[in-house]
């Protein structure tokens, strides 16, 4: 009798809790399915808008990386700067400090170097003007990081809008001093156009192969750094939870600054790379919001550097593809990357969620009742 | 004289556009959702605005004012709200990370806005909403024609005016009504709210959306006054976008202070143009962008000095940029 | 007759007045719940009537505050049925609950800091959408003029005290016209006096014809206010009763399941030695409140040392303050190792305590939250303490494994392996491995917060043969219980907080639970020093 009353009962239509037991290869088949899922939706935004063929595009777009040697190695480029900026953040991320001034962090290291090479290009050798470059980048980007990090241990002081602010701040005073540089031209033009002093050699014929070796080596000093050192285990306990850092005895406020220095160095390094290895000049766009990128890059990662490469690679395929569909098509600009870049952000971040949490529908819930 | 009250015209100009937009992220961050998705926002309400906008003109042979403003506002307001909606799905339902959701948002809002401008630029650098330009920027009749009060109070478009009431609508109903008082409590302290019977889902939802809206109308107002109803790929709505998050913090998450603060900005900003040649001397051109750093050395000064001072008043809300989930333990 | 779908067999036992058809205005019929894989609540049954103080009495973890979250609407019930005056309802959100008049006052309040007490009353009430603050606040002072209440509607809710702010949260849930008042602990907070409002509060309300529930672990509660008592166990309702018709003795029974002849083993301490000397210890909280005043005491070696009291009277101030994670106001806290100069330990972080080569272990009341992270496995939990061993910058990942499968198979951890997150192991072996840890390190003092809150017996019992085990070693063990039963069967010496400060030392041996009850409850005039055993 009490059975039949029972279904008449208005339970809630989904229940959610949250669940701890998923298996990996579920979670990543998740992810993917989401992946999936986003580029049938981009496909048919791209067929809705402009009729164009879904596959041919995605076709095109993909030969924006893999089209010539060029392109990929363009690619490589900036998939190690992408990556560089994310195994930056990760460190920060993962004790969850809010470091959004990546992009200022580049740009100080960017100005820093190009600093030493427009005033100190040659006075020196160039193995000494090389090291001068880093060790200034590195304190610049550090100098950047570690002003909203002394705030937070000392005032808790919130570091997501103070670094957003000093990203801003890093801007003006770059175009500031771009705009006495460049004087009455137009742009800057290269720095040390024609010395070449402070560029970053060609090595083994092409010219970004100094930028590449720099950043898998870093991305394998992160991995370990994070993994099997003692500050790396102290940067996991702090961001899991600051009271069990504190019972276990490691000293907060120091672990947020050490850590962001590092976060700092290594954002000031990519700004040396992009000056010194990529670009030979600096502007507001060096960074090129490519440290607000680099922030989704290390967080969908888990913060597990060789994840973050393949996050690295797959937005610069999507970003190099879109140059290559504008180009392809009238009807599609660059500015698609963007969008479909969003879409497959938006799709992934959302599959975080049913990796975390279980839904049960009370269709089902009943179903398995049954079965019970 | 004069130079003084065009650098307050071109102070209530801009800090107009960060009215509106700060105005909708106190109503979002009110709700606990720290939404870095403003830029991405403005974008998308500043280009449906002007689409909306400039195809009605250039559809219709005699354009009604009416009917142009009606049709800018409604569109930018939507197209901002839709851009909050992606953010609430996915921040308060599927309770993704809010700043990864926010900086994905400004993405894709800058791409998507991008992407359409420059189909309705088909090749050039820019175009311009005429009509909707000499209706937005139509300043009150009779009164802006006072000599130099006329000119400082009232010779500006009805947005501007639009702007200062929305604040302080938004401060009342955050302070002085009963769903102001729940919105706040959601912000603070959202299992509290929610033992309350207040549903903290759809307060989120609705604070983000209307937020992200009204955020939107200040996208409309960059295009379509004071950028003067030009559309074009290189603007500055990023830069304002990030300031308006700023502002949030300057005025200590109150509606009311975004007025003044939001003014006080556009004087900032605007000090290097105005500044010189008013004190008599002339400023090398570099020097300029070191003048509009301060209203974001400012901002940092305000955020380190409620961080030391620990005065509950001026705190953001206690679970900004936290996510609810009611079953947690 | 049952009413309909309220079939099935009651559990429980039943005695005096209460017979099978009951008749009562809320029945909560085979009511489960889990979290992950515990279970929370299993099949169970209770009346609420109105005009009725009823308590819900069980030993913590017993899932009395679960079971009345489901009637609050803060949880869903997995299974199970809810009526009012027999029809079945659903709970789905706290606002069906208050539609249905029913109001909980949460041990944790929900209140809203920077907001004001009578902002806090009207929170989420329905009405007219422009706020008329003076008549809510005329209301606030007529609701609490009629009970006796003393709070200002205008003060915002950081500005008061604990037993102002149960004040604000007992009037929100009059303001809303509540006719049923579940209180989770409420007294947990309250001084003697405070408790005695309350109750008189809560008498007034019955005859009011409110339904009254107040969920407790204190029998004298139990007897001195309530009309009937409801028992639950491990999650299951044992069983109700008229309170005149039972006595302490029975409800114990029913609580623990079996008569409290607890057979813990109590070794005389060998050669007990001062260790760690506790001098005129204040202490104030992160937000101005004084927590611990002029406490004084002498741990030993080989001697457990009880710390018995109300909860949230200072006992993790203590402890906390002596592992260095706060700093007192001012005193000393001195160790006394053996044959060695002493050493002052107070203003030294735990790091610097470490470094002092002084191994004090620290299983903390937050399992989950301090003392492991829930997010890693075994392995990594038991680097907490030894991470930093080793000359090189990196971790020495070999000797916590080691460590971490010797503490699974010594302490029989029920566990997939050694890398399995620990949040996914129950409550009991979330412990072992807390306490297998701390005591891995071969401490000089031990001290334990509620160290078998939430495990079943067998777990407990572990856990105390572990404790006894290190005593015997010599170690100074201090154990802060909330079961006056295991405390006096358990230790040596007893110390009773009461509002921060020490009420008495008595010996363990000697010491009844009356005594300790007092003395838990009501300061005396004299303060004992520490050390003076045999209060």
């Amino acid at each position: 009798m009490g059975e039949s009353v029972k279904y008449a009962v208005k339970e809630p239509l989904v229940h959610i809790t949250r669940r701890t037991d998923i298996r990996s290869w579920k979670a990543w088949l998740i992810r993917v399915a989401s992946v999936v899922l986003a580029l049938i939706v981009n496909a048919l935004f791209i067929y809705s808008v402009t009729g164009l063929d879904p596959v041919k595009v995605y076709t095109v777009m993909i030969q924006g990386t893999f089209q010539s040697t060029y392109n990929f190695l363009t690619s490589m480029r900036d998939v190690a700067l992408l990556l560089c900026i994310a195994i930056a953040l990760a460190p920060a991320f993962k004790m969850r400090f809010w470091n959004i001034g990546a992009e200022g962090q580049v740009l100080m290291g960017g100005l820093a170097t190009a600093l030493v090479m427009i005033y100190l290009g040659n006075a020196m050798p160039p193995w000494l003007l090389m090291v001068t470059m880093f060790a200034a980048s590195i304190a610049a980007g550090a100098l950047w990081a570690v002003i909203p990090a002394i705030f937070k241990a000392k005032w808790k002081t919130n570091e997501t809008l103070f670094t957003l602010m000093m990203n801003y701040i890093a801007i003006n005073i770059v175009d500031c001093l771009t705009n006495i540089w460049r004087g009455s031209k137009s742009s800057m033009g290269q720095i040390n156009a024609n010395t070449q002093a402070g560029w970053f050699p060609r090595l083994l014929g092409y010219r970004f192969t100094i930028n590449i070796i720099i950043v898998l080596v870093l991305t394998v000093v992160m991995y370990i750094y994070l993994k099997y050192t003692k500050d790396g285990y102290e940067i996991a306990v702090i961001g899991e939870s600051e009271n069990t850092a504190r019972y276990a005895g490691i000293n907060v406020k120091r672990a947020i600054v050490r850590t962001l220095l590092i976060s700092g160095a290594i954002c000031g390094l990519a700004g040396c790379i992009t000056v010194a290895g990529k670009n030979q000049t600096i502007s507001v766009n060096t960074a090129g919001g490519y440290g607000f990128t680099a922030i989704i890059v290390a967080w969908l990662a888990k913060f597990n550097t060789f994840y973050m490469m393949l996050i690295a690679f797959i937005l610069i395929v999507l970003e190099k593809g879109a140059i290559q569909i504008a180009s392809a098509y009238t009807l599609l600009n660059d500015y698609a990357a963007d969008i479909i870049t969003g879409v497959i952000l938006f799709f992934i971040l959302g599959s975080e969620f049913f990796i975390n949490y279980r839904v049960v529908f009370r269709a089902r819930r009943d179903r398995e009742e049954e079965q019970a | 004289m004069s130079i003084l009250t065009a650098w307050i015209n071109r102070a209530i100009w801009f800090g107009t556009v960060i009215m509106f937009a700060s105005t909708g992220e106190i109503i979002t961050e009110k709700s606990g959702n720290l939404n870095l998705g403003v830029p991405g926002v403005m974008f998308l309400g500043g280009f449906a605005g002007f689409a909306g906008a400039y195809y009605y003109e250039n559809a219709t042979a005699n354009p009604s004012a009416a009917m142009i403003i009606l049709i800018a506002l409604l569109c930018g307001f939507a197209a901002g709200a839709l851009g909050g909606l992606i953010y609430s799905v996915l921040t308060t339902t599927l309770r993704a990370n809010q700043n990864v959701t926010g900086l994905a948002l400004t993405i894709f809002g800058i791409g998507f806005a991008n992407f359409f401008g420059v189909r309705v630029l088909g090749g050039g650098t820019s175009v311009k909403a005429a009509f909707a330009r000499s209706v937005f920027a139509t300043p009150i009749p009779g009164l802006s024609a006072l000599g130099h009060v006329g000119n400082i109070f009232f010779s500006y478009g009805f947005m501007v005016y639009l702007a200062i009431i929305v604040a302080l609508v938004v401060h009342w109903f955050m302070y002085s009504t009963r769903p102001g008082l729940n919105l706040r409590a959601v912000g603070e302290n959202p299992a509290t709210a929610d033992a309350a019977g207040i549903n903290v889902t759809r307060y989120k939802y609705a604070a983000t959306c209307v937020g992200c809206g009204i955020t939107g109308l200040g996208g409309v107002y960059y295009v379509l006054d004071y950028g003067y109803g030009t559309w074009s790929t290189a603007n500055s709505i990023e830069a304002l976008g990030w300031l308006a998050v700023a502002l949030v913090i300057f005025a200590t998450w109150k509606p009311r202070n975004i007025i003044w603060g939001a003014y006080l900005f556009g004087l900032l900003y605007w000090l290097y143009n105005y500044l010189p040649t008013l004190m008599g001397f002339s400023l090398p051109i570099y020097a300029t962008q070191m003048f509009q750093t301060v209203p974001y050395v400012v901002t940092i000064l305000v955020l380190i000095f409620i961080s030391t001072k620990k005065k509950r008043e001026n705190q953001g809300p206690a679970a900004l940029g936290l996510s609810y989930f009611r079953e947690e333990r | 007759m049952f009413p309909a779908g309220a079939g099935g067999i009651r559990p429980g036992r039943c005695k005096g007045e209460c017979s099978l058809d009951t008749n009562a205005s809320i029945k909560l019929r085979n009511i489960t719940k889990r979290f992950g894989t515990t279970l929370a609540n299993d099949r169970c049954w209770l009346d609420i009537n109105r005009g009725e103080i009823l308590a819900l009495l069980g030993e913590n973890g017993s899932g009395k505050t679960t079971l009345m979250n489901m009637l609050s609407g803060i949880y869903y019930p997995d299974e199970g049925q809810i009526f009012i005056d027999d029809k079945e309802v659903v709970i789905r959100s706290p606002k069906d609950a208050f539609d249905l008049g029913i109001g909980m006052i949460h041990q944790h309040f929900k209140l809203v800091d920077v907001l004001t007490a009578a902002e806090n009353i009207i929170l989420g009430l329905p009405g007219k959408g422009r706020l008329d603050m003076k008549a809510v606040s005329d209301k606030v002072r007529r609701i609490c003029q009629t009970y006796g209440f003393d709070i200002d509607p205008d003060q915002k809710i950081y500005d008061m005290s604990v037993s102002q702010k149960q004040t604000v949260e007992i009037v929100k849930v009059l303001y809303r016209g509540a006719e049923v008042l579940i209180l989770d602990e409420p007294t947990a907070v309250l001084t003697p006096q405070e408790t005695k409002t309350l109750f008189k509060v809560l008498r007034n309300m019955r005859d009011d014809g409110k339904a009254i529930v107040i969920i407790t672990h204190k029998l004298h509660e139990v007897e001195e206010v309530s009309d009937r008592v409801a028992i639950l166990r491990k999650g299951s309702f044992v069983g109700d009763m008229p309170t005149k018709d039972t006595n302490a003795r029975e409800m114990t029974n029913m609580m623990v399941g079996r008569p409290v002849a607890l057979n813990i083993e109590r070794p005389d301490p060998v050669d007990p030695k001062p260790r760690l000397e506790v001098r005129n210890v204040n202490l104030t909280d992160e937000e101005g409140i004084q927590r611990l005043f002029d406490v004084s005491f002498t741990a030993n070696s080989g001697e457990i040392l009880g710390i018995a009291g109300i909860s949230g009277c200072g006992q993790k101030e203590l402890l906390e303050a002596i592992a260095g994670l706060q700093r007192p106001d001012s005193g000393s806290i001195t160790f006394m190792p053996e044959g060695q100069e002493a050493r002052e330990l107070i203003g030294l972080t735990p790091r610097q305590i470490q470094q002092q080569g002084v191994v004090l272990s620290f299983v903390p009341e937050d399992r989950l939250g301090m003392g492991l992270v829930g997010s890693m496995d075994i392995t990594n939990n038991m680097m907490l303490r030894s991470y930093r061993s080793g000359s090189t910058g990196f971790l020495d990942m070999k000797s916590p494994r080691d460590l971490g499968e010797d503490i699974v198979k010594r302490l029989e951890v029920v566990t997939p392996g050694v890398t399995t997150p620990v949040r996914q192991l129950s409550g009991g072996n979330v412990q072992k491995v807390l306490v297998g840890r701390e005591i891995a390190s071969a401490p000089s003092v031990l001290m334990t917060a509620y160290a078998v809150r939430g495990l079943d017996i067998n777990s407990s019992y572990t856990i105390y043969d572990l404790i006894n085990q290190q005593k015997k070693e010599g170690v100074a063990v201090i154990y802060v219980g909330e079961d006056l039963d295991i405390l006096i069967g358990l230790c040596d010496r007893i110390l009773v907080l009461c509002s921060g400060r020490v009420n008495g030392i008595v010996d363990g041996r000697t010491a009844d639970k009356e005594q300790i009850g007092l003395m838990m409850t009501r300061l005396e005039g004299g303060e004992q020093e520490g050390g003076s055993a045999n209060g």
